[in-house]
């Protein structure tokens, strides 16, 4: 049986790990690679780095960051940001990451989903996707929206929807990541969640508002996500890795041990 | 020097980066020659069963893989598609492999009892050791390993698998015969239990 998998996320922006409030005021908290090891020995399952400045001008400094990471992590991570040809797919599998997130730019070209799981298989491609609740309408039944460009763009897209498509057109994996609890602390949007997880076979990953062990219990156990995002409160160690792991370990949750205290 | 066979796909990188944080000279490589001159061997990575064999045949390291690794005695670990490659063939686009270890491949059931199975398989599993090998010297038995597969390893010896885990069904998870060793799971991103098998691996 899988373990359910905790996965710090560190937005980088100018080869900086940076945590801000609903995509807002973004301060920086630290190195990617010193964060990076440091997660690795607590016992992450995984990582996520989105680059927050995905710039074509800047893309050089995240190859870089990726680079040292590969060197010093051995769990999977993924890259995100701004990717939107199978070139820029390529070369952060190249330089050492396991998966690619994609997300405004698979909105814009679904058949980059496609094109990126043949060329790489479906494993490395996560359908990552920022959703709002914006209201049921007929082109929104669900009434959670995709948004894209940071939160800023409306695309009238239903979630549940683009989920689907998102898994026929070929990806491993799905990120779904609510603006509404991004940065609040307030816990997942398990509704969101558990619609997407019951709509689709791939992994789903639940993203925006971790504040407490007890909000990953939930995305596992009610929502049925296979996987948690964790920023803030491991990011200021309110909540050390290894004290998430025993939380849900003790509730039952199936989790990978954690490395022995001291 | 441990060759890292390179045949046009798969993570390459992540195995050399782990090997040399080992302290193990490795060598990303494509050639028969190196291959054959290498004291162990390595095939990683994610990859189709298809396109991976066809790959190794248009490079011809099949028969090397085959005769001049394998059937020699030297030390050969596959990972991932490396596992899958050794038996006679894949449902995945159903290819014919090595056929170094006799058996086949299969997919992952759809569903279990009516209930959805999430095919591929990605995430840490734990790995029962189901006979004692020494890739597994200081690894707990039933340690997490990292796994990202949609197809799984059935050999007609029980005797060669070493190693079983879960997904809807219980499946050969490690093949260990002689020198020959192979794991469905991912050595180079399973955290320390990965670490201490490659370097048992390297010291095999």
């Amino acid at each position: 049986m899988l373990s359910k998998r905790i996965i710090p996320c560190l937005d980088v922006r100018a080869g900086k790990v940076t945590k801000g409030v609903e995509f807002k005021g973004n301060v920086d908290v630290g190195d990617p690679v010193a964060m990076a090891a440091a997660y690795y020995e607590q016992g992450a399952d995984e990582l996520v780095f989105y680059d927050i400045t995905a710039s074509n001008e800047r893309r050089g400094i995240m190859i870089d960051v990726v680079r040292a990471v590969a060197r010093e992590i051995f769990i999977p991570f993924s890259v995100g940001g701004g990717l939107r040809t199978l070139e820029d797919m390529r070369a952060v599998l190249l330089a050492g990451a396991e998966k690619v997130s994609i997300d405004s730019g698979a909105v814009r070209n679904p058949e980059i989903i496609t094109q990126g799981a043949r060329a790489f298989g479906s494993q490395c491609i996560v359908l990552s996707m920022q959703v709002k609740k914006t209201g049921a309408r007929p082109a929104v039944p669900s009434g959670y929206e995709v948004v894209i460009d940071g939160g800023r763009l409306f695309t009238g897209k239903d979630a549940i929807e683009w989920a689907r498509e998102g898994e026929r057109l070929g990806a491993g994996e799905l990120c779904i990541n609510s603006i509404d609890r991004d940065g609040t602390n307030a816990g997942f949007e398990l509704d969101l969640t558990g619609a997407i997880s019951r709509a689709v076979s791939i992994p789903v990953i639940a993203s925006g508002g971790a504040g407490e062990p007890e909000h990953l219990r939930r995305a596992f156990i009610e929502a049925g996500a296979d996987a948690a995002i964790v920023a803030s409160m491991v990011h200021y160690g309110t909540w050390p890795i290894p004290a998430i792991k025993r939380y849900l370990h003790e509730r039952g949750v199936e989790v990978r041990s954690a490395p022995a205290a001291g | 020097m441990i060759a890292i066979v390179d045949y046009r796909a798969g993570n390459l990188t992540s195995v050399a980066s782990a090997l040399e944080h080992l302290g193990h000279r490795c060598e990303i490589t494509d050639r028969p020659d190196q291959i054959r001159m290498a004291e162990r061997v390595i095939l990683p990575g994610v990859g189709a069963a298809g396109a991976t064999m066809d790959n190794l045949r248009r490079l011809q390291l099949d028969r090397v893989l085959r005769e001049d690794v394998i059937a020699a005695g030297k030390p050969f670990l596959g990972i991932c598609i490396g596992i899958q490659i050794l038996m006679d063939r894949s449902e995945e686009d159903d290819a014919r492999c090595l056929g170094v270890v006799a058996g086949e491949v299969r997919r992952f059931p759809h569903a279990i009892d009516g209930r959805p199975l999430k095919v591929p398989q990605i995430g840490w599993n734990r790995v029962h050791q189901l006979r004692p090998h020494p890739i597994f010297e200081g690894v707990s038995d039933h340690s997490h390993f990292y796994f990202v597969n949609s197809y799984y390893p059935v050999p007609a010896d029980p005797s060669v698998v070493i190693a079983a885990a879960e997904h809807g069904v219980t499946f050969c998870a490690a093949i260990g015969r002689d020198r020959l060793v192979a794991t469905q799971f991912h050595l180079e991103k399973s955290g320390a239990a990965g670490l201490r098998v490659l370097d048992n691996f390297c010291r095999l």
